[in-house]
């Protein structure tokens, strides 16, 4: 009997927590390597059209955003879709000044490179679409991308 | 020499690292940017001359504003549309109603039937995005198929997976991507 009461008394050895931290931080970067930053506030609802045809898009900091969509706050902007700039809801006649900013603040060699990225809802209509790429044809910003979420392709091959 | 140094207590740096991590998770997202990539074609001249194109090069897709899609005067349904805009732009046997061919010297191609067919896409001003992406997608996909065929003919892999650069514009330009958006009309008339 005296030998079962001898096992009872043993304390379990407290677990070493030293290499915890080590862990969280190694996750830590991980995240940090394989994210990105959201590079502004969206003030407007955008649910992507799907496409099979897609391509990265390179060098992040070549990259300018104009944002198409439904605004979240309908009783201020209405219900039609309206155009984000940065982190404003703007109108068709702001998208030259906002790319001439955006070109003054890359090298000279970069400029031509400077792919504008257009994020629009997929119920958008158009009309508002080809505004804003004649306007960017206007202002010679000639590389446009339409962001798309990736599809399913039908048939592989 | 007598006085030991306490231990320094490392058990909140776990906590510390974890409230980074949220941090971290929170601010940022993962999506990667893809997308289709275009290159708009510069403004007009003021004095534009017109080119004429002979009929047989032009492929006209038109979008109106219910999301209906007229191809060559026909209506189509989208899922048609990548096999037709292949055939337009291979064109493998001469057929007089589709587009001519230029031989053109390409680097690491020698001669190359390039082909003078055009697409020309216009669209309503009520034709919603999707519709226009799906358009798009399916012209672009005709092009990337009839670039992998002809990188597997030459080269044995598929044009995606090429890593030459030389290899690359060589395809590049044999089967270029010759879309033309016409100005939209407004006969949907909204806004």
């Amino acid at each position: 009997m005296a030998r079962f009461k001898k096992a009872g008394s043993r304390s379990v050895p407290a677990i070493n927590t030293g290499s915890m931290s080590d862990i969280i931080f190694m996750f830590l970067f991980f995240f940090m390597v394989i994210t990105t930053m959201r590079e502004s506030t969206l003030y407007v609802k955008i649910k992507p059209p799907a496409a099979t045809e897609v391509q990265k898009l390179e060098k992040k900091s070549l990259v300018s955003f104009i944002y198409v969509g439904f605004p979240q706050n309908a009783a201020v902007y209405g219900k039609e879709p309206r155009i984000q700039l940065n982190d404003q809801i703007s109108e068709v006649s702001d998208i030259k000044e906002f790319i001439e900013k955006e070109k003054a603040a890359r090298d000279e060699i970069d400029r031509q490179l400077l792919t504008t990225s257009l994020k629009v809802d997929k119920e958008a209509k158009m009309g508002i679409v080809t505004d804003i790429k004649q306007e960017l044809r206007q202002v010679s910003a000639f590389k446009i991308n339409y962001s798309t979420a990736k599809g399913i392709k039908k048939n592989a091959n | 020499m007598g006085k030991k140094i306490p231990e320094i207590n490392s058990g909140s740096m776990a906590d510390i690292s974890f409230l980074l991590l949220t941090f971290f998770l929170l601010t940022s997202s993962i999506d990667t940017d893809l997308g289709i990539t275009r290159k708009l074609p510069p403004p007009p001249p003021p004095e534009r001359k017109i080119d004429r194109i002979k009929e047989r090069n032009v492929f006209v897709v038109l979008v109106n504003s219910n999301n209906q899609l007229m191809v060559q005067g026909k209506g189509m349904d989208i899922s048609q549309l990548k096999d037709e805009t292949k055939k337009f732009l291979e064109n493998p046997y001469d057929d007089p109603n589709l587009p001519e061919k230029q031989d053109v010297n390409i680097d690491l191609l020698g001669n190359y039937k390039v082909s003078k067919g055009v697409i020309s896409l216009q669209n309503d001003r009520g034709t919603t995005y999707e519709m226009y992406i799906k358009v798009q997608n399916e012209l672009t996909a005709a092009v990337n198929e009839l670039r992998n065929e002809l990188s597997k003919k030459k080269f044995g892999v598929k044009f995606e997976d090429l890593k030459d650069e030389a290899q690359t514009k060589a395809i590049q330009k044999a089967i270029p991507v010759s879309i033309s958006e016409a100005e939209p009309k407004n006969v949907g008339g909204q806004k």
